[in-house]
């Protein structure tokens, strides 16, 4: 580990933080297991030939407590999984725990906001009928061309860019990445975006 | 997709393997037996006559290995009538002193990359090109009908020129290969017209576009076996479909997760004499209310007398998992590896399966879903459980419970490979007294360094208790907090043990040491992440040239330290592989090292470097 061969340079480093904190030491096992699968632990009986049982138990525990979250998050090749396996059955897993995409939802006259998460959706038909749902209203029929025609409200969102976006245009994942803030406009407003070609 | 275990055991099916090197064997004798070759006194020759037709029934490798040190005579009638040829790594020996000395070889059985490998362990294009081999046959093996690869680069040229050098090919099978696309198999089974096996299992292959299933030739075809579940790319099913009505030999069909349910129903229609069938999606392609209407799938399974081996369900939807029952009888072999079920949807299946030997499943059926098995399954020779959540640190579905169920419900039990979050010495002591006939046996405890979580123990015990009562043991992968102790258990212990794999494990030097100098029918080491130096695998240099190959990774080796080893060793290839954006370190972060007869190999990349 970096440890052995350092000149302790890090009693005498400046920083920030108080003495004695382990953050950086904490950040610099993380960066070198991702760098490299190396001694994710230090050595405990470097030398030794049989420690007994309880000071390897006390000190992998330590250990493990010491480099708890950071290191065991990525180590290269481990646990043993071909990686085709473990992309045929984790997309379902990790997309719903961790990707999650929440978004603010306004409509014109609604009191307060609505919040929900974008990757809880399949699709836009989806997302159109939770958001119906969730408003007590009922969009219009979608056309490329035309937009939402035969109802006054317009389901449209915020992109990245800051600009205010139709909703359905764009292919769905390339929505759930762009998509800031969703509006639901109701009335002239509406009309006015419905109607652009 | 792992391939379906039963017809592999798993790598420690060779036990036909010899420990002792005929490779020295061969540098000594090959000169003098080409020598001596034509100038046989004629009594000699009555005698090779009638050993030539004794030998060809000679087919285990270990025999023949045997057979032909006895002589130079019988080296040479073995040679002339070994039939099947097996390369357990491909750069110890070349494909020309290979097919000098065996002349009349039909079938070639070849592994390149060391397992680690599948880990994303090893920078890719190391080697274990396919394509020397294949040019060195062409020539020398006219009737070559079958060809193995386990683990080796094949590219699209390679799989044309295999189906036009040789007319009469009839089996490709490829094992966690890489490097051909689909392209390759439309060249490939074109022009292959006596193909009877075409089996594709865990390869990765490249996505060129092509449609190859329309390119199997026009008329009935022999196909017997035909296995792309592994192909991530969408297939032309009609053709498919046209394709298995004219092959009334197809056993075997195992379809990847581009059919449907309702498009296997049509296939299993057509085939009602498969016994080895790999269902697909087994869900439908979109959603139930558009397109298929409710056909009846359990007659399609029920009309299948002779399914004997079940794969697939990539995708299932448990509502279709009843029309299997009708074969769940007969069925020896259950791969749910890629169904994410629970214990409750496991077991009206499970409970129908008594004959069941091979049985591979992910932990979401949870301990409760294992007891299931070892309640009825008691024919149960392997069991595979893989984690849904290859995690560290995470709730485990399964634990010391469920192994401890299985090692008192299936006591015939012979292969065992087990993630799992959380174990105990108890359970695996308990699977090593009731399990006597254990074979393999691959545990995973996913948490690195994890002692028993009971006891606050190492696991040695358990380990050791596995080598100590299992005597028939020849592979084991340990996990979990390990001491030397457990090395000094299997060194003792573990006599016939063949293939070792090691992470994150021991203390000191003297756990590899224990190993080397006491596992005398070593074959394959393998060791990542631990404590082990040049001092320690100095110690066991002596052993070294009786194994296929030894691997260390991020452990304590020093570059000086390699170095010396291969200044010792010169029949060991001595590779050094770095990643390409580590530095130059003090310690070597992978040796690759192999026993070979024809010293450094001229392919390998920048970033290996032979001593």
């Amino acid at each position: 580990m970096a440890y052995e061969k350092d000149l302790n340079l890090e009693a005498t480093e400046l920083r920030l933080g108080l003495p004695g904190t382990s953050e950086e030491s904490a950040e610099k096992q993380t960066s070198a297991t991702l760098r490299s699968n190396k001694r994710a632990l230090p050595d405990m009986n470097e030398g030794s030939v049989s420690g007994d049982n309880h000071s390897n138990v006390a000190a992998a525990k330590k250990c493990d407590q010491e480099t708890a979250s950071p290191t065991k998050a990525q180590v290269v090749g481990w646990p043993p999984i071909r990686s085709y396996r473990k992309n045929c059955l984790q997309p379902k897993k990790t997309e719903a725990e961790t990707a999650r995409i929440y978004v603010k939802v306004s409509m014109d006259g609604a009191p307060y906001l609505r919040k929900i998460d974008l990757k809880g959706y399949k699709g836009y038909p989806e997302l159109l009928k939770a958001l119906e749902d969730m408003f007590k209203f009922k969009v219009g029929e979608y056309s490329e061309r035309e937009g939402y025609n035969g109802s006054e409200f317009v389901p449209t969102y915020e992109d990245k860019d800051g600009d205010w976006m139709l909703v359905g245009d764009v292919p769905w994942e390339m929505f759930t990445n762009s998509c800031k803030r969703l509006r639901i406009m109701k009335g002239s407003e509406a009309r006015g975006l419905g109607c652009v070609v | 997709m792992r391939r379906n275990g039963a017809e592999d055991m798993s790598e420690d099916d060779e036990r036909q393997q010899s420990p002792r090197s005929d490779l020295e064997f061969t540098s000594n004798k090959a000169r003098y037996c080409k020598a001596t070759g034509s100038a046989s006194d004629h009594p000699d020759q009555v005698l090779e006559n009638v050993l030539e037709n004794v030998l060809h029934f000679l087919t285990s490798r270990r025999d023949r290995n045997s057979v032909s040190l006895v002589c130079k005579s019988w080296y040479r009638v073995e040679a002339l009538t070994r039939s099947e040829l097996f390369i357990g790594n491909c750069y110890a020996v070349s494909p020309g002193r290979a097919t000098a000395r065996f002349t009349r070889v039909r079938a070639l059985h070849l592994k390149g990359k060391p397992r680690f490998a599948d880990f994303n362990l090893m920078p890719p294009d190391w080697g274990a090109h396919f394509n020397p081999w294949l040019l060195a046959m062409a020539k020398p093996y006219p009737w070559l009908e079958k060809v193995y690869l386990k683990r080796m680069s094949v590219t699209n040229d390679d799989l044309a020129t295999l189906a036009e050098s040789f007319s009469g090919f009839k089996e490709l099978v490829l094992v966690c290969c890489d490097g051909f696309g689909t392209n390759g198999l439309a060249s490939f089974v074109s022009k292959c017209r006596q193909l009877r096996v075409l089996d594709l299992i865990e390869s990765e292959v490249i996505h060129d576009g092509t449609d190859w299933i329309s390119c199997f030739p026009q008329g009935e075809s022999h196909l017997e076996s035909l296995i792309f579940d592994c192909v991530e790319w969408p297939i032309n099913f009609e053709a498919l479909e046209r394709l298995v009505a004219r092959s009334p030999l197809l056993k075997k069909l195992r379809l990847n997760r581009y059919v449907s349910i309702g498009q296997l129903y049509r296939l299993m229609i057509q085939a009602p004499q498969l016994t080895h069938l790999g269902t697909g999606l087994f869900s439908p392609l979109e959603i139930a209310g558009q397109g298929d209407q409710e056909l009846d799938y359990g007659t399609a399974f029920a009309a299948c007398r002779s399914l004997v081996c079940l794969s697939g369900f990539r995708e299932i939807i448990p509502d279709y998992l009843p029309a299997i029952y009708p074969v769940c009888a007969n069925l020896t072999s259950l791969n749910f590896s890629y169904a994410n079920i629970n214990a409750e949807q496991l077991k009206p299946i499970i409970s129908k399966c008594h004959k069941l030997r091979v049985f591979w499943v992910l932990d979401s059926i949870c301990d409760e879903g294992l007891q299931a098995v070892a309640a009825t399954c008691k024919e149960l020779r392997e069991l595979r459980v893989f984690p849904i959540n290859a995690q560290e640190d995470i709730d485990s579905p399964v634990s010391e419970v469920g192994l401890q169920a299985i090692s008192e419900g299936c006591q015939k039990l012979q292969s065992i490979l087990y993630f799992c979050q959380r174990m105990t010495n108890e359970a695996v002591i308990a699977m090593s007294k009731n399990c006597p006939d254990l074979v393999v046996f691959r545990l995973c405890i996913m948490g690195r360094h994890k002692p028993d979580p009971v006891t606050g123990e190492p696991m040695d015990d358990g380990f050791g208790a596995i080598v100590m009562n299992c005597k028939k043991l020849t592979r084991l992968a340990v996990s979990g907090l390990l001491t030397d102790k457990a090395f000094e258990y299997i060194g003792k212990y573990g006599k016939l043990v063949r293939t070792l794999s090691v992470a994150f494990a021991g203390d000191s030097d003297m756990g590899l040491k224990y190993v080397l100098e006491g596992c005398s029918q070593l074959q394959k080491l393998e060791i990542r992440d631990s404590p082990f130096g040049d001092a320690a695998l100095r110690s066991g240099l002596h052993h070294c040239y009786y194994m296929r190959f030894l691997w260390m990774s991020s452990c304590r080796l020093t570059r000086q330290g390699c170095q010396e080893i291969a200044h010792a060793m010169p029949r060991l290839v001595v590779e050094v592989i770095r990643s390409a954006d580590m530095e130059m370190d003090d310690f070597v972060e992978t040796l690759y090292m192999y026993r070979s007869l024809e010293g450094p190999r001229i392919d390998a990349p920048k970033y290996v470097t032979i001593l």
